[in-house]
Parts: structure tokens; sequence; C-alpha cells
């Protein structure tokens, strides 16, 4: 890939997020408006120092409103002012503070609200059945799929590739869930064992019930400004150094599925904005996105933060736990905190800001940290962001 | 300022909206489609070639989105391949519960190795026992086509991919 490098610097100076959970009284609207309001609140900005919006939310079905970006607009604080609303399927939530980077670096704008909203519970029965829309219409969509459909088959390949066991994933559940105990704004914070996520609902072997993060309502939100902007407001800016993000096509049917290669090369954008070049020694936080156990697993190979086929030995060494090396999911991820898809992916971004800025109360892991990454993917296993900060 | 939600005794109060859209879709399978499920109805499984990369299209492109130029000719692939993986659901896709569950995967077809990183892919039923896909041994099985007897131009006329060895 070539990119023009001359850019502006950028930072992150607040952030709201509201309560993950399923059946949340609040409108997607009213949603949008707690985590903005308190990300506002945080960066010590009112809405007329802002200059444009970004939104983040991925199938407008589950909401049950179709074009929610203007939907979401007032609740976002978007009235007259530039809003963009971004989509790209799972990986939106990243896609959203990468967004407000590059109308901040561009020069366009000095300061952004990215808001991110996901309101899965209305649909009915399950919002499960609204993804049927997502498949090819005539090659695929006539066999009835389901969501978890193509998860299993990817884990079950990268089992399969890898030769990894079941039990060894589960492991990422148990982590999960047990950072999302520190976490005020969880779903699903749990002390689990592996037996218990062998033992749950098999759904689509080899996915079990918690192997997968839950059904979820939620609302993130960032504000993103220059650096001027972020010099006036606060001592302790974290800036965005590095983002990449890319789209592989949608024939999954047709390529490796044990090997992420789409984030492979949104992660070396990615780096080479940042100058990383050795992610597994310099990267100190990260946020991998796992709405499925074996996904963070596989993200931590496409991320190139372990050689293809052994981030379960790393995981296994507790490289990856609060007090490891290099803490993955120290927010709880999405199997802790839950999967308010869009708003799921910002969370970890303002997980990683929180690190940073070393905010992150029970969150915050051992370590001293001053770079960390967030990552999100989505669409038919074929979208992934990355966005690396400093602090 | 927070946020709160509605439990599990207040489900039962809720209002639901119940309202079937009348939307409805007439799909256009397009050049590269139209050939394909008229091959299916001929027992033919037909992919697209693009002689620049040697990419091989099942299903079918008029476009090369590797090379973004047209794809430039008709090639018959064999209705046998390798499993590549294979999955056993519980749930149906509103997310019930179903007893018997349902097996499909994604078939690497002939000619193709298992070194390529890209290759003609079918997303099928794969008809084997649970205890197979549990198991692991169907992945890396050959497998053939199971073809319907009546047969009409769609994925279905594909019953499901049959070990064959
Ligand atoms: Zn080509």
């Amino acid at each position: 890939m070539k990119t023009n490098l001359f850019y502006r610097r950028v930072a992150v100076i607040g952030a709201g997020l509201t309560l993950f959970k399923r059946r949340i009284v609040e409108t997607p609207r009213e949603m949008s408006w707690v985590a903005a309001r308190k990300a506002l609140d945080e960066a010590g900005l009112e809405l007329k120092d802002i200059d444009c919006v970004v939104i983040g939310s991925a199938p407008d079905a589950f909401d049950g409103v179709h074009m929610k970006g203007e939907y979401l607009a007032h609740g976002s604080g978007g009235v007259r002012k530039m809003v963009s609303r971004v989509f790209v399927g799972g990986a939106t939530g990243v896609m959203v503070p990468i967004s407000a980077w590059y109308h901040v670096a561009s020069g366009l704008c000095q300061s952004v609200l990215a808001v991110a909203e996901e309101k899965m519970s209305p649909a009915r029965p399950h919002p499960q059945s609204v993804f049927r829309y997502i498949w090819d219409p005539i090659t695929e969509k006539p066999l009835n799929p389901n969501l978890i459909w193509i998860f299993a088959m990817e884990m079950h390949r990268y089992m399969y590739v890898n030769k990894v066991k079941k039990e060894d994933i589960a492991l990422v559940s148990v982590k999960n869930k047990r950072n999302a105990i520190n976490n005020p704004y969880a779903q699903a914070p749990a002390n689990i064992t592996v037996d218990d996520v062998l033992k749950s609902e098999v759904l689509v072997w080899p996915v079990n019930l918690l192997d997968v993060s839950p059904v979820s309502d939620g609302a993130a939100a960032m504000v993103i400004t220059s650096e001027d902007i972020a010099r006036r407001y606060t001592d302790t800016p974290v800036w965005i150094e590095g983002v990449g993000w890319t789209l592989d096509n949608t024939e999954w049917t047709g390529r490796e599925l044990a090997y992420p290669r789409y984030l492979e090369h949104a992660a070396r954008m990615a780096y080479k904005m940042a100058g990383i070049e050795r992610p597994n020694k310099e990267l100190d936080v990260i946020e991998p996105y796992d709405p499925f156990d074996y996904k963070e697993l596989h993200h931590i190979e496409g991320l190139m933060v372990a050689k293809r086929g052994e981030a379960v030995k790393m995981l296994k060494e507790g490289v990856f736990d609060m007090d490891g090396d290099i803490p993955s999911s120290p927010s709880g991820g999405l199997l802790g905190v839950g999967n308010p898809i869009a708003a799921a992916g910002l969370m970890k971004a303002i997980s990683i800001y929180w690190q940073l800025k070393g905010t992150a109360g029970k969150m915050q892991v051992k370590k001293p940290v001053h770079t960390g990454l967030a990552q999100a993917w989505g669409d038919l296993m074929q979208a992934s962001t990355v966005v690396v900060m400093r602090n | 300022m927070e946020v709160h939600y509605l439990k599990e005794e207040e489900l039962s109060r809720v209002y639901t909206v119940k309202y079937k859209p009348n939307a409805k879709y007439a799909y256009t399978a397009g050049q590269a489609y139209s050939r394909f499920l008229l091959g299916l109805k001929e027992k033919k499984i037909i992919g697209r070639k693009c002689n620049k990369c040697n990419r091989v299209y099942v299903p079918p492109r008029m476009y090369c989105d590797d090379c973004f130029r047209p794809t430039d000719e008709w090639v018959e692939v064999k209705d046998e391949g390798i499993v590549e993986t294979a999955v056993a659901s519980f749930i149906s896709w509103t997310r019930e519960r179903i007893e018997k569950p349902e097996i499909v995967g994604v078939i690497r077809l002939f000619p193709s190795t298992d070194r390529d990183w890209v290759f003609p892919g079918l997303f099928h039923r794969i008809c084997v026992e649970y205890e197979d896909v549990k198991d692991m041994v169907v992945l890396g099985k050959k497998v053939r086509a199971l073809w319907k007897e009546d047969r009409v131009g769609s994925i279905n006329d594909i019953e499901c991919f049959r070990v064959v060895e």
C-alpha cells in the first residue's frame, strides 16, 4: 500500500461508554447521547467546540431502523454539522476512530466527536435471523445459513490446520470473562472454567454458547482532536500514531480460512505509520476483537504478535493475562463486556485509551504501558481495522 | 445519566410491534451466476478463469478482482473436492434448537492443490454424521456432489457432498 505520510498529529482527549446490557430501556439515540455527553465531559469540551461528527453502526436491521446514521445524528451531536457514518460490518467500531483520525490528520477539522452505537435486542425472536441478509442471495441464502456457521467454519479450519484443541481455545473465554469482573460497564463478567465452556450448549460445533459473546445493547464515544486543542484541554493526551484498514473479497469459500491475511495487511499499514517493527516486543497492551474466543487467537496471529499457530502456546504461558507481558483484552473484551457490534469495537479503542492515560481503574494492567493497539473485524470474514496509540 | 435495562419480569409487559414488511426482492443472478445456475441443472460446476493470474472463480465472476480486468473463459471444474472445513449446526437460522444437526462446510474443488491460497470453493451441505465432524475426520476428506433428480438451476440442485474415499 502507498500512503501519504504527511499529516497532523491527532490525540484522544475524552471517552464515554454506556452500560453494555441486553434490553436497555433507552433508545439508540438516547444511548448515543449518554456516551457522547460523557466523552465531552471527560474532554472538558462542549458540543459547540466540535467541528464534525463520525457515527459508526453495523447493520441497520438490528435496531430495526433503516438509515441509522441519519437516525442517530441528533443523539450524537451531529445536527447542522459535518456528519458521516462509517460501516464495515463488525470492523466498524475501530473504523470510527480511524475516520475521526483522518478528519483531523488532514487538517479539515480540529475536533471530532466519534460515536458508535448498536442495539441488538429489539430483533424478535432473535437478532440471529436478521443476519440472513448478509449472505449472497443466489449461492448462499438458499442454504438457510445462520451467522454462527461462518465463525464455526473458520474456527474448525483454524483448529485443523494448527492442531489446536477446543479446551485451549476456551481459555480465552475464561480469561476475558474474568477480566470483565473489573469492568463496571460489563454485561457478562464471570469466573468460569474451561469445563463450563465445554459443557455449555453446543450451538454450531465447534462453537458452544460460552465460546460466543452475548447479544447486547450499548454505545461508546470518543473525542478526537488536533494537537493544539489537545494541549489546551489536557496534560495527558493519548496519541493515535497508526491506523490501518483492509477489506478482502467476499469469496471466503475460495481462500484459506486459518489465517486472516486482511488483518495482516491492515496491521502492516498501522505499524508502518507508528514505526513499529516488532509488534510482539513493542506493544504493551492489546485489545484484539473477540466476538468468539478463537477469534482473539486468530487475530493475535494476524497482528503478528504471535507466529502462525502459536497464539495458544503464548496464551497458556500467561503472556496475555492481566499481569502478563502483553495483556490482551484487559477490558474483558466482547466475551466479557458484551457485543453491541460497533460500540464494542469502539469500546476496545477506549479501553486502550484509558490504559495509556492510566485511568482504567481496576482494569489497569500491572505493567507500565506506552503503546497499545485495538482491532476490530467483520463482514464475511473480510474486513479488519487497526489503531495504534501511544501516551 | 446512566442507562437502565429491562428486567425479566418487565419483559412480559413489553409492547411488541408486529409488522410484515411488504418488501419483496427479485434478484438478478447476473451473467456469471446465470451460467453457473444453468450448469448446475446439467450436473456441471462452471467457473470463470482469469488467464493473467490463472485464478479460477467458482462461483464464477465476469471480472478478476485482483487484475481488475475481464475474466477470459468458462471452465468446468470437477464436482469433487476436499473438505476444507465442516461444522454441525444445532440451531436454525432463527436460532431455534434443532435436534438433528445440519452439517455444512466448504469444499475446495478440483483441479486445485492444498498449497493454493485461492481456489474454486463451494459452501454447501456435507452428508456425514455429527461424530465425523466432532472427531474432525471429515476435514481433509475427498467428497463428491450428490445431485438431485429434479434440478431447477439452483444451488439446491446439489443435495450435499458425500465422502468418496
Ligand atoms: Zn486475474
